[in-house]
């Protein structure tokens, strides 16, 4: 089993969550994993991007051109970050408009659902994983949020994850 | 070289670069542990303070007002023969690079390991230079991590060396290692119960001249010791014979990316390929195997060539040479060319990075922007020198010219005004600008030096009661330590009259108007026939503390319809909660980011912002 995902955003939009829960979940399906995030001044809002890599890699870093999976959290970031993908790669982004992806407004879906901006990642992520689209299965994702997330958000959190989900369906 | 392809979870964990450091730093059985913030850096320390906390490890740690202070700290723990750690990003060895010369000379007694991560790229620094460089200018071994894995057993290894040789040990791992995140064994910390014990032995701990020179001959004798203990040999790789004669030399992150590299192309096991552990001192018998067996040798590292000077071969390819790009990190998008190039291999075509990207900006709300819109308005024609933190980040608006190291804004000041002061003429207003946190660290020489010498220029220090930048560690002035126990707080205001300067006001930024007229008295103050250096404090909490950000008014903010699309507001005020909506040429607020904080209202030239002082809904 080998994956490389991309989780590309802004400073602030989660994308450091998003990268911590897959890597926990990769290590409960017993898979090594190793992963890549940005830290220090880009997370004032500058383009920020998270590598994880389940399988038997040794360094951090995916090549250009070889990521499995893009889960964008902006879609202005397709532009910037694109490249990383392999042909055929699976892209899914947070965008209020469709285009050549895979694309989930999550930032509507947060809005209707009564949760904050930023549980635009989490929805991402659900809908990602109802389709099927990364390594771990919702069951598995809804189990990690649970036990990783700190207890003042983990009922919002769920309920974003599962907001996501039933948008794939 | 090993990787499994599954893994026993039960007593691994998943955890980051840093996370691994200070897990080995307490396992070690390490009871004091120093350091600065600084990425790539930061997390080490809160990261020991968790592990101890729950495993019930003794450890003493602090966030020491700088390097160089938390390094001492730290020595003499370990020469009361206990275990010690202190650790920094690369830039804060060079402030703690006095005691660390020394401190090869000397000794130590209890291990001590010396974490400096550095930052290849680089990414959150203002240099890419190398640890490793600096542990052989020291005479300082070196351990260099290629995973958090890996990180996390070096500390252990770095102490036992550390205590075998009485030198203190270097490890380096670089922004991949300490940023990555990875499964990880743990285990339980070691106990070594030893109470302080201090040797009094003066030809040693106060070493002067006539002894340095025989304490720097068994100094030599220990590295050449060193260099020959087997366990931190080059780890091979071997090849099968499908290159005869060559080798790959690989240490840190590029060995891990060379070798995903070699395995992807099927080339794992047919060409030698070395891990270089230890980089300084280099181990005798593996130069001279490099020297004898092979004829074509290429050498990955980052950042400077410290293994290849080392090689001392004219044959070798690599950073020296050419081959390998003289500056930059070693992604595996750099790597791939020089595999190609060195094992004749077809370039494999890739896509371009096309660059690009939002550049990071102060917070929505950040009262460093109103600060620095003040500072802009106030003097249009001044000279901004300022320092190293979020608010370097006021570069975006125009009142940042300068940022060089930790605590150079106030000397830089003192010397512009020296500059333009030196003709008898004019000189335009200085002001410089420094956190908090940066103050402490080094700010306070630099303001002893410029009040004594009577320059004249206006001091803005941006308290936001954190070290926001690196991650919210606590300066000495909000009164609680690294591990949450109350110190006895050192007030800034306090400091700045100790230090002689003759006017001092604290505001808060957001009263723009106000602010705006205390600068100008400032400038008065320095231009005044007495006058000097003006010191202006200013002071509101950093907003990404979100009991700050509750306890301040939230306005109801909105965009009348007499704004012009002037972009006033966007191009000097620079609120990522404002942007310009292309449909009717009018500036619109982001509900989502927006705080409320107002002071965008003083900004718009039409007055078409408004706030809703009700508050919001």
């Amino acid at each position: 089993m080998k994956q490389q995902i991309i989780v590309s955003g802004l400073g602030g939009q989660g994308a450091l969550t998003l990268t911590r829960l897959l890597a926990e979940a990769a290590a409960a399906l017993g898979l090594p994993v190793i992963t890549s995030e940005t830290h220090g001044m880009a997370q004032r809002g500058g383009t920020v991007i998270s590598m994880i890599k389940v399988g038997p890699f040794r360094g951090p870093l995916i090549p250009a051109g070889e990521a499995d999976r893009g889960l964008f959290l902006h879609p202005k970031n397709l532009a910037v970050h694109r490249f990383y993908l392999r042909d055929g790669a699976a892209v899914f982004v947070n965008a209020a408009l469709p285009g050549d992806y895979r694309s989930v407004d999550a930032r509507s879906l947060a809005a209707a659902h009564g949760l904050p901006a930023v549980a635009a990642n989490l929805i991402l992520l659900g809908y990602a994983a109802g389709q099927g689209g990364v390594f771990a299965g919702p069951d598995l994702l809804v189990e990690m949020i649970a036990a990783k997330t700190p207890e003042r958000f983990r009922e919002a959190s769920l309920r974003a994850f599962q907001a996501g989900l039933a948008a794939a369906a | 070289m090993q990787t499994k392809t599954s893994i026993n979870i039960d007593n691994q964990r998943i955890l980051m670069g840093n996370e691994a450091l200070g897990r080995g730093i307490v396992e070690a059985g390490v009871t004091l542990a120093a350091s600065y913030p600084g990425t790539p850096a930061s997390e080490i320390l809160a990261s020991a303070v968790t592990y101890a906390k729950e495993t019930g490890a003794e450890l003493y740690a602090e966030w020491s007002v700088n390097e160089k202070v938390a390094f001492e700290v730290a020595l003499a723990n370990s020469m009361c023969g206990r275990r010690s750690a202190v650790s920094m990003k690369q830039v804060g060895l060079n402030v703690a690079s006095d005691p660390f010369m020394r401190a090869a000379y000397l000794g130590v007694k209890g291990g001590l390991v010396v974490v400096v991560a550095d930052d290849p790229g680089p990414h959150s620094s203002q240099t890419e230079q190398d640890s490793r460089f600096f542990a052989m200018f020291a005479k300082v071994p070196v351990l260099d991590p290629s995973s958090p894995r890996e990180a996390k057993d070096m500390v252990a290894q770095a102490l036992e060396l550390s205590e075998r040789f009485e030198l203190p040990v270097m490890v380096r791992p670089t922004t991949r290692v300490c940023h990555a995140r990875q499964n990880v064994p743990c285990g339980t910390p070691v106990r070594l119960d030893r109470p302080a014990k201090f040797d009094k032995d003066p030809r040693r701990w106060c070493a002067t001249p006539v002894f340095v020179l025989e304490l720097h001959r068994g100094l030599n004798d220990k590295l050449d010791k060193i260099a020959g203990v087997p366990e931190f040999a080059p780890q091979l790789t071997a090849g099968d014979g499908s290159y005869p004669g060559a080798c790959i030399i690989a240490s840190g992150v590029a060995y891990a990316h060379t070798g995903d590299w070699l395995e992807e192309l099927g080339l794992l096991g047919r060409v030698d390929f070395y891990q270089v552990t230890m980089p300084y001192p280099l181990n005798r018998d593996f130069i001279h195997t490099v020297q004898t067996r092979y004829d074509k040798i290429l050498v990955i590292e980052e950042t400077y060539p410290v293994i290849e000077l080392q090689l001392a071969d004219a044959r070798v390819q690599g950073r020296t040479s050419g081959l390998v790009p003289r500056a930059g990190e070693l992604t595996p998008d750099v790597i791939r060319p020089v595999l190609e190039t060195f094992l004749e291999l077809p370039a494999r075509v890739v896509p371009a990075p096309p660059g690009g990207g939002d550049r990071p900006t102060l917070c929505a709300g950040c009262a460093h922007r109103a600060a620095f819109y003040g500072i802009k308005t106030a003097f249009p024609a001044g000279i901004f020198p300022s320092d190293i933190g979020c608010y370097t980040l006021g570069l975006n608006l125009g009142a940042v010219d300068t940022c060089h190291c930790m605590g150079a804004g106030i000397s830089q000041a003192a010397g512009f005004y020296r500059a333009y002061a030196a003709g008898g003429g004019e000189f335009p207003t200085i002001v410089a600008t420094i956190g908090d946190s940066t103050f402490f660290h080094a700010g306070v020489p630099a303001l002893v030096n410029a009040v004594f010498h009577r320059a004249r220029f206006i001091l803005v220090i941006l308290d936001n009661a954190t070290t926001a930048m690196t991650g919210h560690q606590p300066t000495p002035q909000v009164g609680f330590t690294a591990t949450g126990e109350h110190g006895h707080p050192v007030f800034i205001p306090d400091l700045v009259r100790a230090c002689g300067a003759g006017f001092l006001r604290e505001a808060d930024p957001y009263d723009l108007p106000a602010f705006i007229d205390l600068l100008k008295s400032a400038d008065a103050y320095c231009r005044s026939p007495e006058g000097g250096v003006a010191v202006v404090i200013a002071k509101h909490p950093c907003l990404l503390d979100k009991e700050a950000c509750k306890a301040q008014p939230a306005y109801d903010m909105g965009i009348t319809e007499d704004c012009t699309g002037c972009l006033q507001c966007l191009e000097d005020f620079e609120c990522p909660a404002l942007s310009l909506d292309e449909t009717d040429g009018r500036v619109v607020i982001d509900e989502g980011r927006c705080v409320g904080c107002g002071v965008c209202v003083h900004v718009c030239p039409e007055g078409a912002i408004t706030a809703n002082t009700e508050g919001r809904p």
